[in-house]
Order: C-alpha cells, then structure tokens, then sequence
C-alpha cells in the first residue's frame, strides 16, 4: 500500500480545523486527445492547455445552462451563506480543506456566475473590484482551481439533505464538469471508460467472448459448489427479463458474489431471463460528467437491447448510480416503454425482485448459512437520496434491510446520522474511483470508516454489505487502510446467495456420503 | 513517461501501462517490477504468462474468478484465490499484474 497519511477515526464525529489548500494539489489526469476525441470533444493543441477562445465558450456554456437547466440558475442565486453545509461534506470532514465545503465549492462557479450575469458583479468588475460583491475574473487559474475541486465532489447530494433552500452541489458539479470538459480539460477516468460502452458494451471493455466465458466459469463454479445447473443465459431472444447490471459483477470480487446470487433467485423463480452483451453495462458515466446527450446515448442501448432480445421486463443489478438514471430518467432518455410489461415496475430494481420473491415465500432460505457474520448496510448515495426500492416512500432504506435480515440473523445499522438519507459517500463515488485520486478516496472514506469501527466495536459487526460496484470496489481498497480488511465488504445478494437452498441442492453429495 | 528495459526505452501513460501494447517483451515486467519494488518470482511469472495467454485471446484481462481457478488448476486449490494473488501483488492482481504483463489497464468501477 502506497504512503498516504490516514485520518484518525474517533468514537464520535470531529469537525476538523481548516487547513488552508490542504488538497490543492489533487487533481486527476486529464483525458488526452485521444479520449476527448472519441467522445467528440474539443482538444487543446497543447496537451494541459485549454482550447482557443475558451473564455467565451465557457461563458457561452455557462449562459446555456442557467437558462436550460432553471436549477442550477436558483442554486446559483439562491445561497445565503448560512453555513449549514460546511460540515457535511466527507471530503472536507476528511482532508479539512474548507474548499471542499461544499458553500466553497459552489461559489468556485457561483463567483464567475456572479461576475459575468449580474448587474453588481458587472458594475464590480468594471470598478477591479469583483470580490467586493463575491464575483471573480475568470482566468485559467481559476478554471485550474474547478478542475481540482470539481473532481473532489462525488455528487452524493448530502450537503443538499441539510441546505434549507436545497441547493445540490451535485448539479453545480455536473455543470462545471460539462463546461470544462468542453473547453479542452474533461477527466480521463470517464473519458477514457464512456467510448468502451458503445464500442464493446461496457465500461470494462469486456467482448462478447470473454462475457461468455466468464458466465460459463460461473456456472461450473455453482454447479461444483451445490450440485445444481445455475444458468447465466447471454443474448437469449425471447427471455422474459433483461438483467442490466454493473459489469464489475463479472470481473471483480465481492461483486461477482453478488451475481451468482441474483441468477440463483431468478433461477429458484422460476423466470426465465437474459444478460445482453451489447448492454452490458448498468453504470452510466454520462451522469457523472453532467453531458445529458452521453447519458441518453448509454441509456438508448439498454433499449435498443431490450427490443431486439423481445424481453418483457428490465431488472437492474446492484448499482447505485445506474439505479438513479434508471428510476428518475430512463423513460425521458429512452422512453416511452410501451413494448415492455405494464403490470411490472419499469425498470425493476433485483432486490425489490427478491423482496417479492421472500414475501410469497417461493425461496427456501436457510438464515444459519450467514451465522459466521453480523452485518451492517452501507446506504449508497444515489439509491438513498435519488429513488425508491419499491413503491412506498423510504423503501430504498428499508427494502435492503429486509433482504438482509431475511437471509442473516445478526444485522445492526450504523449510528442514525451516518444511514438512510444521511448515508456518507463511499468516499469514490461520481467518477472519482480512480488511482490518481487514491488520497481523496481514503480521506473521503473517513466518516463512513468511523460510523463502521464504532459499530464493530459496539455491536461486534464483522461485515458490511453494499448494493453499489462503486462502494463495493472502493471499500476493497480502502478498508486495509483503516486497519480492516478487503473482505469484510459484501455484496447484499452475496448473502442471499449463500442462505438461498435451491431444489436438488447437496442431494449428489448426500447420496455419496451414504454410498460410502 | 517511459521506462528504460534491456537497453531500450519504452513509452508509457501516466499511470505506467506500456502506450504500445505490442512493445512488451519480458524485459518490460521486470523493470516495472524493479521500480516498484516488487522482484518477480517464478510464481509471479505464473501469473503474468497466464495473464498474457488470457488476453491474446480475449483481447481483455481475466475477471478475478477466471483468474483465481486458473490458478487452483495449474498450481493447487490453496492458491486459487485472490488472498495468494493479492500475496504476490499488493497493488491488486487486476492492475498490478496486468501492468507488468503490458495488458490494458481494466477500466470502470473495479
């Protein structure tokens, strides 16, 4: 593990005294020519400039927006400095920046707003006096400064929970990401993952081939574990249901754990159902960097795959952010829906699937499977501040628990202030989960961290279970880092996974051992 | 950046994958293995040559449980998960290795 100096965790929750630039230097890397042009935006001709004329375009942008989007206008004017938000944001509870509170953040673009689209700050500027009426000059520095701070902001919308006029620093972020992106300085991380889901079909760039090889792997691997055929079908025309789910679920650990689990609860159903190699992918990156044509492009896919596969529902895996686009936007981006089933929610979330499978009782479940574990339940922030998990208000909250504590019999949640729409962020969520920011990830990680060693300490936790790739991924990293360890991470279908019975499961075993 | 092996230099991205993934020869792996402190064992070479092998053929890295029974095949059930791999490369077997064997860095929430 690389040298980074770890936050002090502590039995309550300390607001740190502000270091000044503290985080300044964070900053991912730049996405080249080549990853601008692939997603059909500009480039510098010098690599780590900006484009000729980016003042104006900037500005330009900046004008289109407030009038596109009324939000980001009212955020923009809306804010009276209260102070409410200054402590809620994990990045600044983590690296004391008061940059990173999220006030500071805003007004990084707010002061621009303020300086170039009103009358004070244009009267201000005139004078050489722009701070006087909290507007600044945009110069490259300043446009530097967003670069860094823009991308020390997961769009996790906590600070927007306590702001009394709601201002979500999300959309804020969204915006400026879209706007530096268009002027030659977009992130490579997303850059760099967003052509490989229309080129291959997800972010991973994982082909068709390897798709099927892997899935086929999966199913030797149950059929070894239990003894039963799971089947991981793949481009099945005519299924009933299209699984979209993150294709961390086929590549990294403990997501795949999660996988085997959904195709055991479809598989115990009963339905029949299908993966999509051309939809391969749930995670929609195009929400992350704020460009709404990229966000509808990634959803149309989904359709298009939808269609040709003639299925009748669409069920999305564990994904947070996936699960936000999906349940707030997908019929805008890629609606009307017509062609699918009208009598089931669309798009369906798996663990309102497997909800409804436990309440009629269809899955046999034996809770003992999960005694080695007590567990606890990491909300993700785009489920619990963006969605539901069911149909009744707070079901994103409780439909987790209750699978949960339908297949484990020791649970315990968090303390109050860390849960539910309160949840802190991973800590590498909002296209941050990447090596270039590794110190921003342990140092946002830092609330989440506390609220979990104090409840191993208190309630003997030894596990804690997630419904998003991101957090998933991001707490293997960061746990060791915090003296825990990778796998005390867990997929949530992971543990229906090993408490689900299905028919003929240990019955080859059974008659071995009594042939012996 | 680039990355000096035997004799030669090769270009790299900013986060030390090799730019032209043709390029790679064994000489490569272990100068990046030298830099960051992490001398390759013949038990490492295991992993890297299967890792080379995947790719060819699926133009993509192995997902971890590929990877994991690969290795319980070839060299013993104990070692066929990702605790050994994580042994040989702390970084995480996904980007370490694939990094020392000139494969693609994998992208997206992993």
């Amino acid at each position: 593990m690389a040298d980074y100096e770890i936050p002090e965790t502590h039995e309550f929750p300390v607001i740190p005294s502000i270091m000044e630039g503290a985080m300044a230097h964070s900053s991912p890397f730049v996405a080249g020519k080549e990853f601008q042009d692939d997603m059909g935006f500009p480039s510098p001709e010098e690599p780590g400039q900006l484009i000729d004329g980016w003042k104006e375009k900037f500005l330009e942008l900046l004008q289109e927006k407030l009038g596109k989007y009324r939000s980001l206008q009212v955020f923009m004017d809306t804010c009276v400095k209260c102070g409410a938000c200054t402590d809620k944001c994990h990045y600044f509870i983590g690296t004391a920046d008061p940059k990173n509170m999220p006030v500071a953040r805003q007004d990084l673009i707010r002061k621009i707003y303020r300086r170039y689209f009103t009358f004070a700050g244009k009267l201000f500027g005139k004078l050489g006096m722009p701070n006087f009426v909290g507007a600044a000059e945009l110069t490259e520095e300043a446009v530097k400064e967003m670069y860094s701070y823009y991308h020390q902001c997961s769009e996790c919308r906590r600070c927007a929970v306590f702001c009394p006029f709601g201002i979500d620093t999300a959309e804020v972020t969204m915006a400026a990401r879209d706007i530096l992106a268009m002027i030659g300085m977009g992130q490579k991380y997303s850059n760099q993952i967003i052509p490989k889901v229309h080129k291959i079909g997800n972010n991973l760039g994982l082909p068709e081939p390897a798709l099927r090889d892997t899935l086929e792997g999966l199913e030797e691997e149950i059929e070894d574990d239990i003894g039963v055929k799971v089947r991981f079908p793949l481009d099945e025309k005519g299924a009933d249901i299209l699984l979209v789910t993150p294709s961390a679920d086929f590549f990294a650990e403990p997501h795949v754990d999660g996988l085997m689990g959904y195709a055991k609860v479809f598989h115990a159903a009963g339905v029949s159902w299908t993966i999509s190699s051309k939809a391969s992918e749930a995670a929609n990156f195009g929400l992350f960097i704020g460009n709404y044509e990229s966000m509808r492009q990634i959803s149309l896919r989904i359709r298009d795959a939808a269609k040709e596969l003639g299925v009748k529902r669409i069920i999305f895996g564990e994904c947070g952010h996936a699960w936000r686009v999906a349940y707030n936007h997908l019929n805008t981006l890629a609606g009307p829906w017509d062609f699918l089933d009208q009598n089931y929610p669309i798009p369906q979330h798996i663990l309102e699937f497997t909800k409804d499978c436990l309440d009629r009782g269809i899955l046999n479940i034996d809770k003992s499977e999960n005694d080695h574990m007590t567990l606890t339940f990491h909300d993700s922030c785009n489920i619990a501040r963006a969605s539901r998990i069911g149909d009744t208000p707070g079901s994103q909250f409780t439909t987790p628990r209750q699978v949960i504590q339908a297949v484990c019999n020791n649970y315990y949640d968090m303390s109050a202030e860390t849960i539910h729409d309160q949840t802190f962020c991973c800590g590498g969520g909002g296209g941050l989960l990447t090596d270039d920011l590794m110190e921003l990830r342990i140092k946002g990680a830092l609330p989440r961290m506390e609220a979990l060693k104090n409840v191993i300490a208190d309630n003997g936790v030894t596990h804690m279970a997630a419904i998003c790739a991101i957090c998933k991924s991001q707490f293997t990293k960061v746990l060791p880092y915090y003296g825990m360890t990778m796998d005390q991470i867990v997929s949530v279908h992971q543990l229906v996974s090993s408490a689900i019975i299905l028919d003929g499961q240990g019955e080859e075993a059974e008659e071995s051992n009594g042939a012996e | 950046m680039a990355i000096e092996a035997n004799g030669k230099t090769f270009e790299t991205d900013e986060e030390g994958y090799l730019a032209n993934l043709n390029e790679w020869e064994p000489a490569v792996a272990t100068a990046m293995a030298e830099a960051e402190d992490c001398p390759l064992t013949d038990e490492h070479w295991d992993i890297i040559n299967f890792l080379r092998e995947y790719y060819e053929e699926y133009q993509i890295a192995p997902a971890v449980r590929v990877l994991t029974k690969a290795v319980g095949k070839k060299l013993g059930k104990d070692k066929g998960n990702s605790k050994y791999l994580y042994e040989l490369f702390p970084y995480g077997p996904g980007k370490q290795a694939c990094k020392y064997a000139g494969l693609p860095k994998p992208t997206g929430c992993v």
